[in-house]
């Protein structure tokens, strides 16, 4: 609103006044400052997240207890997946929305910049929360971190150190971050379109990003009224989930999970937004079935919120509810198929051609594919009784948020990179990247699903002979994906510091968007002047 | 690109205070699930939650006339001590055959191996989850707090009848309790779950 404003006696110069030095960036209300804030920070805290699961990793390598005690164990396989979550995954996907929703809709920034701010700068003290305990253990205060997992499942997290306090603070913050942003985002969508953009015209990856703002508004609360009963049952003696006083830690797993599953789609409905861009784009094809995948997003959105149990089938669920939650978690797969249907269709009989994003995108297909094959055989409910629990769970979420979710990031950030940074990235390193990545995930997840298979419970820091060579092959694999990682940061730090060729504005030849009719990078107020959408 | 200005600081208040209404109503919706829950529950039986109180009164009958001599149920028992009451526990008999509609008593040991007096609450459960609104305690340790002195051992009783309605295909039955300690002041008295 601030450019708005200045830009009403006449046109703003670009770049002016804003201060220098840190300052600026404690300050700004630019939504490309904002965006790449958010992109940094989702960087730095994947590979800190990254680091702790291969210290696990590492103690996985071999049957026995090597490195660590099973409670420090225990303490990184929660905060890495809190870590991963709250502070790589959504903080990217806020990145991207603050950087491109304002230039694929024409609007010259965010509707509501100064909230803009606020949601940034409230993550960095969440993620200090989040990792503090490990330090403060140092100190001999404490026990450590949060031991539970990241789902905080009473009657432990009642009985856990301050590290679930600890925790409990940082999901609030997070919590009330991830509020504000969809806010903004709503109401930027809503409000701030350039002139003959309809709602449907809306770029898919504005749609995807709308219906996830409203998963966010509809179910962080819920997360957030449960872990504050959890602080309230640790500390003022209220029993909601202490079966002595009478309330039930079954509750927990409900209130839990009615966040949980929708928080799973709001992780992955920005990358299947963006995934027919990049699609349509490599195959110098329009995006086949728009309003498929529009009604396809609310679809998801919608079942999303009604299908939480599917979690904890083995928890002694009354035969009624377990039929009904098996079916309407099935029930999901068919508009997940129109998605993949619409995908595949885009790409068909293109001319396609396989620059990094498109490798990725491509790559992202086909892992995600797995990931949505295998959750269908967790939602079938005798089934599930065997693989709960297991590291087959583990495989297959990791080929919905690591290939799912990661990887359509990083489609995402090679897509658009040369438009922020007016750089294009080096191909060959990209290139690298790509095939390190999806063979070392391989390496390290598909070993997992056969250890599930044949047993091997999740969560534990030693396990049985039989399962020695597969944890050590996926031990490999995971230090293989991380090293691998550092191409990626590389690649973008070369571009960020000038380095590569310039790239123009429209960067792909096949690109359609309205980002695309500004220079790279964009100047720091884009659309004062709004288009006209035809 | 013939456009238009960007729109002056457009009144989006009232798109907000919709979305914040939202955000309220989302989170008084997580708070409603409490009762809910426990409503649902109550109501349906769920969750292997055992509700009743004692007493066969409303159930009509004298349940020795309603016994079903055609077929043999097991109830198995299991007990577990939770985390912070120092106390052992174990059922003096594993398990019983029974018809359906006879009553049946039974004891759990449990053992105070503190040396102050130490309040507990045991809390039942009932496995398969179908089978806990057949199994009706008339008397249980659980209905009440216990208090042990120190050292002190009990026998501690419980009275139950499994109702001839139980569905046929629910063979063994499994009694579950967990002896916690007893939260302070504000516990339920009836220690009702
Ligand atoms: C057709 C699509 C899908 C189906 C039918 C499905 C089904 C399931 C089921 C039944 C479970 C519970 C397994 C168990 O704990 O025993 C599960 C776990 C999980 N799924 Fe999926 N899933 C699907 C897609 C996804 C997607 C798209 C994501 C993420 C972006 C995802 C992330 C997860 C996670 C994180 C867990 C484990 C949570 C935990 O226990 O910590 N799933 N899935
Ligand atoms: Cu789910």
């Amino acid at each position: 609103m601030n450019t708005a404003t200045t830009t009403a006696n006449g046109h703003a110069p670009h770049g002016e006044h804003h201060p220098a030095g840190l300052l600026r960036w404690l300050t700004t209300t630019n939504h490309k400052d904002i965006g790449t804030m958010y992109l940094t920070f989702a960087l730095v805290m994947f590979f800190v997240g990254g680091a702790m699961i291969l210290a696990v990793r590492a103690e996985l390598f071999q049957p026995g207890m090597q490195l660590m005690q099973p409670e420090f164990f225990n303490q990184l396989i929660g905060v890495h997946a809190l870590v991963m979550i709250f502070a790589a995954l959504m903080p990217a996907a806020t990145g991207f929305a603050n950087w491109q929703i304002p230039l694929m809709i024409g609007a010259p920034d965010m509707a509501l910049p100064r909230l803009n701010n606020w949601g940034f700068w409230l993550l960095p003290p969440a993620a200090l929360l989040l990792t503090m305990p490990f330090v403060l253990a140092l100190f001999g205060i404490g026990d450590g971190a949060i031991a539970t997992g990241w789902t905080f499942y009473a009657p432990l997290s009642v009985q856990g150190g301050i590290g679930v306090d600890f925790a409990i603070f940082a999901v609030h913050i997070l919590g009330i971050s991830s509020i504000l942003g969809s806010i903004n985002i709503i109401v930027t969508i809503f409000n701030m379109r350039a002139p003959g953009m309809t709602m449907m015209k809306l770029p898919l990856f504005c749609w995807g990003w709308l219906i996830t703002a409203f998963l966010l508004i509809a179910t962080i609360p819920v997360l957030a009224g449960a872990v504050t009963m959890l602080l309230t049952d640790r500390h003022f003696g209220t029993h909601f989930f202490t079966a002595a006083g009478g309330g039930d830690p079954i509750l927990f797993q409900h209130l839990f999970w009615f966040f949980g599953h929708p928080e799973v789609y709001i992780l992955l409905l920005p990358v299947w937004g963006l995934m027919p861009h990049v699609l349509a784009t490599f195959s110098r094809k329009p995006v086949y079935g728009y309003k498929a995948q529009v009604y396809g997003f609310v679809a998801i959105g919608i079942l999303s919120v009604v299908v939480w149990a599917h979690h904890f089938f083995t928890a002694g669920l009354p035969v009624p509810a377990l039929l009904y939650f098996m079916y309407s978690t099935m029930s999901i797969s068919l508009p997940l198929a129109v998605l993949f249907f619409c995908w595949i269709a885009t790409m068909w009989r293109g001319a396609m051609s396989f620059e990094t994003p498109m490798l990725f995108a491509t790559g992202f297909i086909v892992l995600f594919g797995i990931a949505g094959l295998t959750g269908l055989v967790l939602a079938d409910v005798a089934a599930d009784a065997q693989y709960h629990h297991s590291y087959f769970v583990v495989a297959h979420f990791h080929y919905a948020l690591f290939a799912g979710g990661i990887m359509g990031v990083m489609t995402g950030v090679y897509y658009w990179l040369p438009k922020w940074t007016g750089r294009m990235y080096s191909e060959t390193l990209g290139k690298w990247h790509f095939w390190l990545t999806v063979l070392s995930f391989n390496l390290t997840f598909m070993p997992q699903f056969f250890l599930g298979l044949a047993g091997m419970p999740r969560r534990i820091p030693d396990y049985a002979l039989q399962f020695a060579e597969f944890n050590a092959i996926s031990t490999v694999g995971a230090f293989i994906l991380g090293i691998s990682q550092l191409l990626f940061a590389w690649n973008i730090v070369q571009c960020v510091c000038g380095r590569g060729a310039p790239a123009e504005s429209r960067a792909w030849e096949g690109a359609e968007g309205l980002e695309w009719e500004l220079s790279s990078p964009p100047p720091h107020h884009s659309w004062e002047i709004q288009p006209r959408v035809k | 690109m013939n456009g238009r200005h960007a729109p002056p600081p457009r009144d989006h208040d009232r798109l907000i205070g919709r979305l914040v209404l939202a955000v309220c109503a989302s989170a008084a919706f997580g708070f409603a699930l409490v009762p809910l829950y426990d409503t649902l529950c109550r109501v349906a039986g769920l969750n292997g939650k055992t509700f009743s109180r004692g007493g066969l009164v409303a159930d009509g009958g004298a349940p020795l006339d309603r016994v079903d001599r055609s077929r043999l149920v097991t109830v198995e028992f299991t007990g577990t001590v939770m985390p912070g009451l120092p106390w052992e526990m174990r059922p003096l008999k594993n398990s019983v055959e029974l018809h359906p509609g006879e009553m049946q008593q039974i004891a759990f040991l449990v053992r105070n191996t503190a040396d102050h007096a130490v309040v507990g609450q045991a809390v039942p459960s009932v496995t398969p989850g179908q089978a806990a609104q057949y199994f009706h305690k008339i008397e249980c340790f659980c209905f009440n707090q216990q208090t042990l002195g120190p050292g002190e051992a009990r026998e501690m009783p419980l009275m139950f009848i499994v109702k001839p309605e139980l569905d046929g295909d629910v063979r063994t039955i499994t009694l579950s309790y967990a002896f916690f300690q007893a939260p302070s002041a504000t516990a339920r008295k009836d220690g009702r779950t």
